[in-house]
């Protein structure tokens, strides 16, 4: 197929149109009559195209894509598992997108109820006592949740408690969350094994600690059996702990964050609970927390009075972190999934999640540099090829297996190892998926040996090849305007 | 076993061979015993499609969609077939962030094009590839001024803002240790002589003002660029980007940074969500910018593509020193409102506010005429206006909506004023009976 490279801007013609309005007759009222310093001086230069341009505009747009419907996306950290149908079917209800987030409480209890059933849901997958839905993402969940920490010290009084304790494995955004609340950012070494070393942050551990944010299990797949000492310690010293809940899908019906300890934490529903990631957006980052934190969370919150829903905020809370009431539409693609699996099937999410993880570190170890042996969670990380003298780097093997069909885990995340390959199967992907993609992986391995050069200029038969990152970054063209000149 | 789980049994077996053990439990085996889960949730029972079906249908009917004369920063406008359609399609729905940009051209060529036309509504240079909402744009802002100005920590805030986008910057203000002040209002616009006496302390690293604004009043900006400039502040300008198809735009009043929610763009009202949120600058700001940006590239055969570009900023090196957290954006969101601004054009989205501003002052005038309200200030608006009744506020807005009507939204700090809005999808019709059920009130 032809490689379709035209911007809208480029098939616009002036005079074309491709809207209709219905034309209704209010009388001697126009724009005209503003003063004329309050109306724009030159037009907006928007495209000009029909309908049909723009429809087969952005279907030849969408064919330059890949998604977990293309095929199969093991991107680590980002759990890209089956984004079921129903879910959009139900997001798309008219009842509810028609509604206006001002109405009255009374003229959308429906909405409400779904609000609260799924915070409901959500706190007892967590083993939390309440969930805000509003954080937009798992970043301002992490926001949220900081600011939830900072406000439990500084209502009582303990203005001190001024750092975060973040492991050296943690998600890029952790520390920058932690800066953006005022935060100052302790880092924590792992040990040997992948996990948080218990024995260095015992000294950390003061009167100006606010808290530690944990993913559990980590970046590295492992989860961290310390957490009931470490959880003790924290609590000791008089700091809460945050869990990044990032990595929660393969803890589902077997553990639960608040019975490890965990205060505070934010869930990315566009994860664990199946919506799609469009693109990268837009997710949803629900935040819960321990009962004496409840009085914190977000305005609006949303509350059960006899057989009503209500829409509260405490005096105490943080205030407000979001327009409305979060990302709605993605909270009811959420209920669907959990409303679909039951409490039957939660569980096996979970563990098939982590079977396939397994399996295929396993099947793999023998030409991939595996750093830390041991059953994982949901995700593993090997360190680049086993035979490290062909030069073949991650990014190469990355680039390799986009010829072969396939999207790339994610590479040089966690920052512990210099050649990161980051693996995450989900639990939707069969056992045929798995043996054809180890397949391809030990097929990459043997072709940084045999013909290097094949891997280090891949891809080759993607719809564009290897990109000048250098001069995009040097020289910014951000914008239509800017091209060309 | 589950339809989204093809595993079957002989499948589990053999893939715990390989791995070494016996059962699924085993690969738990290293989770203390007294942090164990081994109670079945207390949630419901698995339900078939049909039953989810019926299940949200029930909970829809709980929900009495209104015909919506409210706005305040969540608008009724006409949206396309099309877009729905075409946002559906898997390809950008199940898509992530475009990390390999060579099979993520789609991902990235539209988000080229939606910073292409936010730039061209706002007459700014440069915009990133989308926020949350307007709300937590505007707290973006107010956190790149803070980083721009490196010495000075005060932003101040015109009263005029809506208070929900107040609230959100608050928040962030609060937390990031920015000091927060507001300026005054002045029938019902931003108080600009006191405005120029907080900035000649010369210690505001920006100033942030509103058009239209929570009244729906054009705000006339004219001098107050200079005066920020003069200062050394940065020019903030919140404004609602489909009116700006019409408005004298941020970059035209000389701001720095524009911001606001894209949701005024087609997008359905959705109980407030997901929405999407727009920050854009002038070139000198670019690598203050958060969140991603896409920037034109050619790969090695030399044909055109693109790529998330100017990723080695500040959150990205110095993450510790951070002064956005922001990590992935609405793509799909952008998407939408990119697919409409292609749609309506450069007639269209003028035609949307002709007729929007032709409905609200045909409202306007009614409503005046049936002597039961006055305008809160009589100032130029657009499609909103905040007008005083003489009713009971709350009972005639309750009794409205009984008669299915949405009859604009309450003004905060006010016991009568209602903020009302007409967008191009009101009928006359829907005017008119809104009218005469408010005649026979009181």
């Amino acid at each position: 197929m032809k490689y379709y490279n035209k911007l809208i801007f480029e098939i616009s013609k002036p005079g074309r149109i491709g809207y209709a309005l219905p034309q209704i007759d209010f009388g001697n009222y126009s724009l005209s009559d503003l003063p004329e310093t309050l109306r724009r001086e030159t037009p907006a230069e928007l495209p000009e195209v029909s309908e049909l341009d723009v429809v087969r505009h952005y279907t030849n747009v969408s064919n330059k894509n890949f998604g977990v419907e293309t095929g199969f996306y093991p991107l680590g950290s980002c759990t890209m598992k089956y984004n079921p149908k129903i879910n959009e079917e139900m997001a798309s209800m008219e009842s509810f997108t028609t509604l206006h987030p001002m109405q009255s409480e009374e003229s959308v209890q429906g909405a409400l109820r779904l609000y609260y059933e799924l915070a409901q849901a959500l706190s007892e997958i967590s083993g939390l006592a309440e969930f805000t839905l509003n954080p937009f993402a798992g970043a301002h969940g992490e926001l949220t949740g900081l600011m939830l920490m900072r406000q439990y010290h500084i209502k009582r009084g303990d203005l001190k408690r001024t750092k975060v304790i973040v492991p050296d494995s943690a998600h890029g955004t952790n520390p920058a969350s932690a800066a953006v609340c005022g935060l100052e950012i302790v880092e924590v070494p792992s040990t040997p094994e992948g996990t948080i070393d218990v024995d260095k942050l015992e000294p950390l551990l003061d009167d100006t600690i606010a808290g530690i944010m944990m993913t559990n299990p980590n970046t590295l797949g492992i989860f961290e059996k310390e957490i009931p000492r470490i959880a003790k310690l924290v609590h000791d010293c008089g700091g809460l702990l945050y869990y990044d809940g990032a990595n929660l899908n393969p803890l589902l019906g077997r553990c639960r964050p608040g019975d490890m300890g965990f205060d505070i934490m934010h869930i990315n529903l566009h994860k664990t609970f199946s919506t799609p990631h469009g693109g990268g957006g837009p997710g949803s980052g629900p935040v819960g927390v321990v009962a004496a934190l409840v009085d914190y969370l977000p305005r609006p919150r949303v509350v059960k009075k006899g057989d009503r829903y209500a829409i509260e905020g405490h005096d105490d809370s943080i205030g407000s972190i979001s327009g409305f009431f979060g990302n709605f539409g993605v909270m009811m693609r959420a209920y669907a999934y959990i409303l679909s699996l039951g409490k039957e099937n939660l569980k096996h999410a979970g563990e098939l999640a982590t079977l396939n993880a397994n399996y295929v570190k396993d099947s793999l170890k023998d030409c991939y540099y595996l750093p830390i042996e041991g059953i994982c969670k949901h995700e593993f990380v090997f360190d680049g090829l086993l035979d490290k003298s062909t030069g073949v780097t991650t990014l190469d093997i990355a680039k390799r297996l986009l010829d072969y069909g396939y999207h790339a885990p994610t590479i040089y995340f966690p920052l512990l190892f210099h050649q990161s390959i980051m693996i995450e199967p989900t639990e939707t992907e069969s056992k045929e998926t798995l043996d054809e993609f180890i397949e391809v992986m030990r097929t990459v391995a043997r072709e940084a040996i045999d013909d290097p050069e094949l891997v280090k200029s891949a891809p080759h038969v993607t719809p564009v090849r290897r990109l000048d990152e250098t001069t995009a970054a040097k020289n910014p063209v951000l914008r239509f305007r800017d091209l060309n000149n | 076993m589950y339809k989204y789980f093809p595993h079957t049994e002989s499948d589990i077996t053999e893939m715990l061979g390989r791995i070494g053990v016996s059962s699924l439990d085993d690969l738990y085996a290293e989770i203390p015993e007294s942090i164990r889960f081994d109670k079945e949730y207390n949630l419901k029972k698995s339900m078939s499609e049909d039953e989810v079906r019926a299940y949200f249908k029930n909970l829809g009917a709980l929900n009495h969609p209104l015909i919506s004369f409210a706005g305040d920063g969540a608008y009724d406008h006409y949206s396309p077939a099309v877009i729905g359609q075409l946002i559906a399609r898997s390809e950008f729905l199940t898509a992530y962030t475009p990390y390999q940009p060579e099979i993520s051209q789609g991902t990235l060529q539209y988000i080229f094009e939606f910073q292409s036309m936010i730039c061209e509504l706002t007459g700014m240079e440069c915009c990133n590839a989308s926020m949350y909402d307007g709300a937590t744009a505007a707290a973006e802002a107010m956190l790149m001024a803070i980083a721009h100005a490196k010495k000075r920590n005060k932003v101040i805030v015109s009263r005029t803002l809506s208070e929900r986008v107040i609230a959100v910057v608050e928040t962030y203000a609060r937390f990031h240790g920015v000091t927060l002040e507001f300026i005054p209002e002045k029938e019902g616009v931003t108080d600009k002589t006191v405005m120029e006496q907080m900035l000649a302390a010369d210690d505001v690293a920006g100033v942030m003002v509103s058009s239209p604004n929570r009244y729906g009043i054009i705000e006339d900006f004219t001098g107050v660029a200079d005066t920020a400039h003069a200062h050394k502040s940065l020019l903030i300008a919140y404004a609602d980007p489909s009116t700006l198809a019409v408005l004298k735009t941020p970059g035209e009043w000389g701001a720095d940074i524009a911001c606001g929610d894209g949701q005024s763009l087609g997008m359905p009202l959705n109980f407030g969500g997901p929405y999407v949120g727009y920050l854009a600058s002038t070139r000198d700001l670019v690598r203050k910018l958060p969140g991603r940006i896409v920037g034109a590239t050619t790969d090695v055969d030399g044909k055109r593509a693109f790529v998330l570009t100017l990723q080695a900023r500040e959150q990205h090196i110095r993450r510790q020193k951070a002064n956005s957290n922001i990590c992935s954006n609405q793509s799909l969101m952008a998407l939408y409102v990119t697919i409409y601004m292609a749609l309506m054009g450069k007639q269209g989205l003028r035609e949307v506010n002709e007729k929007s501003y032709a409905g609200a002052h045909y409202l306007c005038d009614k409503l005046l005429a049936t002597g039961k309200f006055s305008l809160c200030y009589d100032k130029p608006f657009l499609k909103e206006f905040a007008v005083k009744t003489s009713l009971n506020r709350e009972s005639l807005m309750k009794h409205l909506e009984e008669k299915g009507f949405l009859a604009g939204t309450p003004v905060a700090g006010s016991k009568e004023a209602i903020l009302f809005c007409v967008t191009e999808k009101r009928t006359r019709e829907e005017i008119d009976n809104l009218v005469s059920l408010i005649e026979q009130e009181g």
